[in-house]
């Protein structure tokens, strides 16, 4: 009986010896809060950022070696629904476990939220100071009148998107009539903006023959608006729409006859490239703040090719994720501790050559990270990465080098 | 005049879509006092079937499996669900459906993700059928409005000319009475409330390719098939059928024309205030019909309630 009690507390302890080990060498881990949807409507694009995340942590930190001489990133994920309310709770638990880095990309609306909890918190809490990684929120609030010392923006905002975009429709000189249509709220609203601005400003001549927002998520069908894009006689279409609304509208005036291109911000991965198909060749482009074909270098195809062996039925899709963890990584070594101070001044000026090719730069004046952004085409042609597990992807076409670089900002950025 | 042309035919093939989902579920309604919320469910588990169907044999297949296969699942709930809850009076019932609403939606994401799913009409139907001033008309937007007749008609034939549209038509009104002269009621609820769910699985199938197939799919029809079949009248195939082409129309024409309702209100003897930013009506003074095109159908239903509470065609009160 003793022996077997004996054996029974020898397991228990070697159990708890074995966790409390594991917890030892997380507790080393440098973490990273990764707070996005991983439940709801939109958990596929959270969970497909998260193991972008845990990729790009692992193959370009980790596997060299960590920083700090030796020690390793980790990210964990928590789920905030998509809710700002429901973000500063999961802010709060993160900070509780001592993690002083948070990454968050999906919705402005969480982001706006955040990025105020951050700057509050850390005048509340100079010992326990965060930094805010946004690697996909691209309201330009955030860098402009929003923003403030904690908060760095590594995607391309809204702005810059549609400042590139327009250099590039502006050198197509068959383009002389354009539709502008978006979902009916803000960032739908952002992008109309932003593109009426810049077709005034760099092509006078071209025409705006509509501008019009739709109910967000309440269309069923787009022909109607199909119709009336192609009555007015428009030789390209710009929308900021994503998720259903963007493959539905983007049938729907391909099916009506539309053979112009349609530029906009977020029609591919998620299922909507494979849906495309066909269709969407010679039609569908996109702008984006990186490249996958053809791929700059083997150490792209390198990136891509693991991932897929990893996770085969998610996408490198937002590819500013492996410039997040590049430069954090390079930030932590260069300030030579965590400490959110350090790796902030550290982060501000940063220059690093990107996987994905060209220079990305943190400009201080507001925390906003210049690099190249591309114009891609939907396309089967000379594809090395498609997405979807579908035979197509996107094609660079167009490359705006440093976009955005002298952009304005009316960011008052103050330091501690 | 040509795009008004055009209109009516988008129109057309958007109301015979929603007709195909009012049909059955304007007879369940009317016969068992059931509000089926999961009806567009059944319409989203159409699509899912024959997509993932049509991945294996083709579209066709996928027409003539997955609407059977919606209906017997269909059958299954009302024989084994829907029964047992209805003793316990409407509310319960009310719930139930709401519930497997949630639940089918839930087993879709669990199966198919929540990924946009790449269901494509048939190669033999992708060309265009027809052009009118550079607007396309499919081959395959002819063909549902083909298909969506041809159910109105032989649904029509069987209610109308057949012995089993005769038991189906006295239960609608006299249940009890026709229980009474040894008709097994019990089974014509449960056929057809089968038949229903498949009719809303054929419009899942065709409507899947054109409308997306995503997990979304129910949530935006669920409620104007409802407004539909109070419009039309409950329990009136007629009457669902001219409320889904009024309501097409109604929709369509809407999203196509850009008519600011200040445009309206100045040419009705209103004057437009001088600094609009100022003015506690300016959202009213800058709002297009595109734009306010969703909630028409819902007016109508106001409308039609408050002077022919019955519905268009309905004979007895809603």
């Amino acid at each position: 009986m003793k022996k077997v009690t004996g054996m029974i507390l020898g397991t228990v302890m070697t159990g708890l010896l074995g966790l409390s080990a594991t917890a030892v060498s997380a507790a080393d881990n440098i973490k990273i809060a990764f707070i996005d949807p991983l439940s709801g409507p939109f958990a596929t694009t959270g969970a497909n950022g998260l193991a972008e995340w845990k990729f790009a942590v692992e193959k370009l930190v980790n596997e060299k070696g960590g920083v700090l001489g030796g020690t390793k990133l980790e990210v964990i994920g928590f789920d905030n629904k998509i809710s700002p309310k429901e973000s500063l709770i999961q802010l709060q638990v993160a900070i509780d476990q001592g993690i002083r880095f948070i990454a968050q990309g999906n919705s402005s609306g969480v982001a706006n939220a955040l990025t105020g909890a951050i700057k509050k918190h850390n005048k509340r809490n100079p010992d326990k100071k965060v930094i805010f990684l946004n690697y996909s929120a691209v309201d330009p609030a955030l860098t402009n009148d929003k923003c403030n010392f904690w908060h760095f923006r590594f995607d391309a905002n809204a702005d810059i998107k549609m400042d590139a975009l327009t250099d590039v429709i502006a050198k197509d000189s068959s383009i002389d009539k354009i539709y502008i249509i978006g979902q009916d709220y803000s960032f739908g609203k952002a992008v109309a903006a932003a593109a009426v601005r810049n077709i005034g400003d760099k092509m006078p001549n071209v025409k705006i023959v509509g501008n019009e927002l739709h109910p967000i998520g309440k269309v069923k069908d787009f022909t109607p608006y199909a119709r009336k894009i192609i009555a007015s006689g428009a030789n390209a279409v710009i929308t900021g729409n994503w998720g259903s609304d963007m493959l539905s509208l983007g049938k729907a005036v391909i099916k009506a006859g539309y053979k112009g291109p349609i530029y906009t911000y977020y029609a591919a991965s998620s299922g909507i490239t494979k849906a495309f198909g066909a269709d969407g060749k010679g039609v569908i482009r996109i702008v984006s703040e990186g490249t996958l074909n053809p791929p700059v270098s083997d150490r792209v195809s390198d990136y891509v090719n693991a991932f897929k062996a990893k996770y085969p039925d998610n996408n490198v899709s937002q590819l500013r994720i492996a410039n997040t963890a590049e430069m954090l990584a390079k930030a932590i070594d260069k300030a030579g501790s965590t400490d959110a101070i350090k790796v902030a001044y550290a982060l501000e000026g940063m220059e690093i050559d990107s996987i994905w090719g060209g220079k990305v730069k943190m400009r201080a004046s507001d925390h906003q990270a210049i690099q190249n952004v591309y114009v891609l085409a939907h396309t089967d042609d000379n594809m090395t990465h498609a997405l979807d597990n579908s035979p197509y992807g996107l094609l660079t076409e167009n490359t705006v080098v440093d976009a955005g670089m002298d952009s304005p900002t009316s960011c008052k950025m103050k330091r501690p | 005049m040509e795009l008004i042309f055009v209109n009516i035919l988008d129109g057309l093939v958007t109301g015979l879509l929603l007709f195909m989902l009012c049909s059955g579920l304007t007879l369940i309604f009317s016969m068992m006092g059931v509000l089926n919320f999961a009806h567009a469910s059944f319409y989203m588990l159409g699509a899912y079937f024959a997509y993932e169907i049509s991945t294996y044999v083709g579209f066709w297949p996928g027409l003539v499996f997955a609407p059977i296969l919606v209906g017997i699942a269909g059958a299954l709930v009302e024989r084994y669900g829907l029964r047992r809850v209805h003793q316990y009076g409407h509310v319960p019932e009310l719930i139930f459906t709401f519930g497997l609403a949630l639940l089918i939606e839930e087993i879709i994401q669990f199966f198919w993700g929540k990924n946009l799913m790449a269901y494509d009409e048939p190669k033999i139907l992708d060309f265009t059928a027809f052009t009118i001033a550079g607007n396309a008309f499919p081959a395959y937007k002819v063909f549902m409005i083909f298909v969506a007749m041809a159910i109105f008609l032989i649904l029509l034939f069987i209610l109308t000319r057949t012995r089993v549209g005769l038991i189906i038509q006295a239960a609608l009104s006299y249940p009890n009475t026709v229980q009474n002269l040894g008709h097994n009621v019990p089974l014509v609820f449960m056929g057809v409330f089968g038949v229903g769910t498949a009719l809303a699985g054929v419009a899942g199938v065709i409507a899947g390719p054109v409308l997306g197939t995503f997990p979304g799919m129910a949530v935006v029809l669920g409620s104007i098939v409802f407004v539909t079949i109070v419009i039309g009248g409950l329990g009136s195939l007629w009457g669902a059928l001219i409320a889904s082409l009024l309501i097409g129309w109604l929709q369509t024409f809407a999203a196509s024309y850009n008519i600011v309702i200040g445009d309206v209100l100045v040419s009705i003897g209103f004057t437009r205030p001088e600094n609009l930013d100022d003015s506690a009506l300016r959202d009213l003074w800058t709002l297009t019909v595109s734009q306010i095109g969703p909630i028409l159908p819902f007016l109508l239903m106001v409308l039609v309630l408050a002077i022919r509470p019955q519905g268009l065609f309905g004979k007895r009160e809603t």
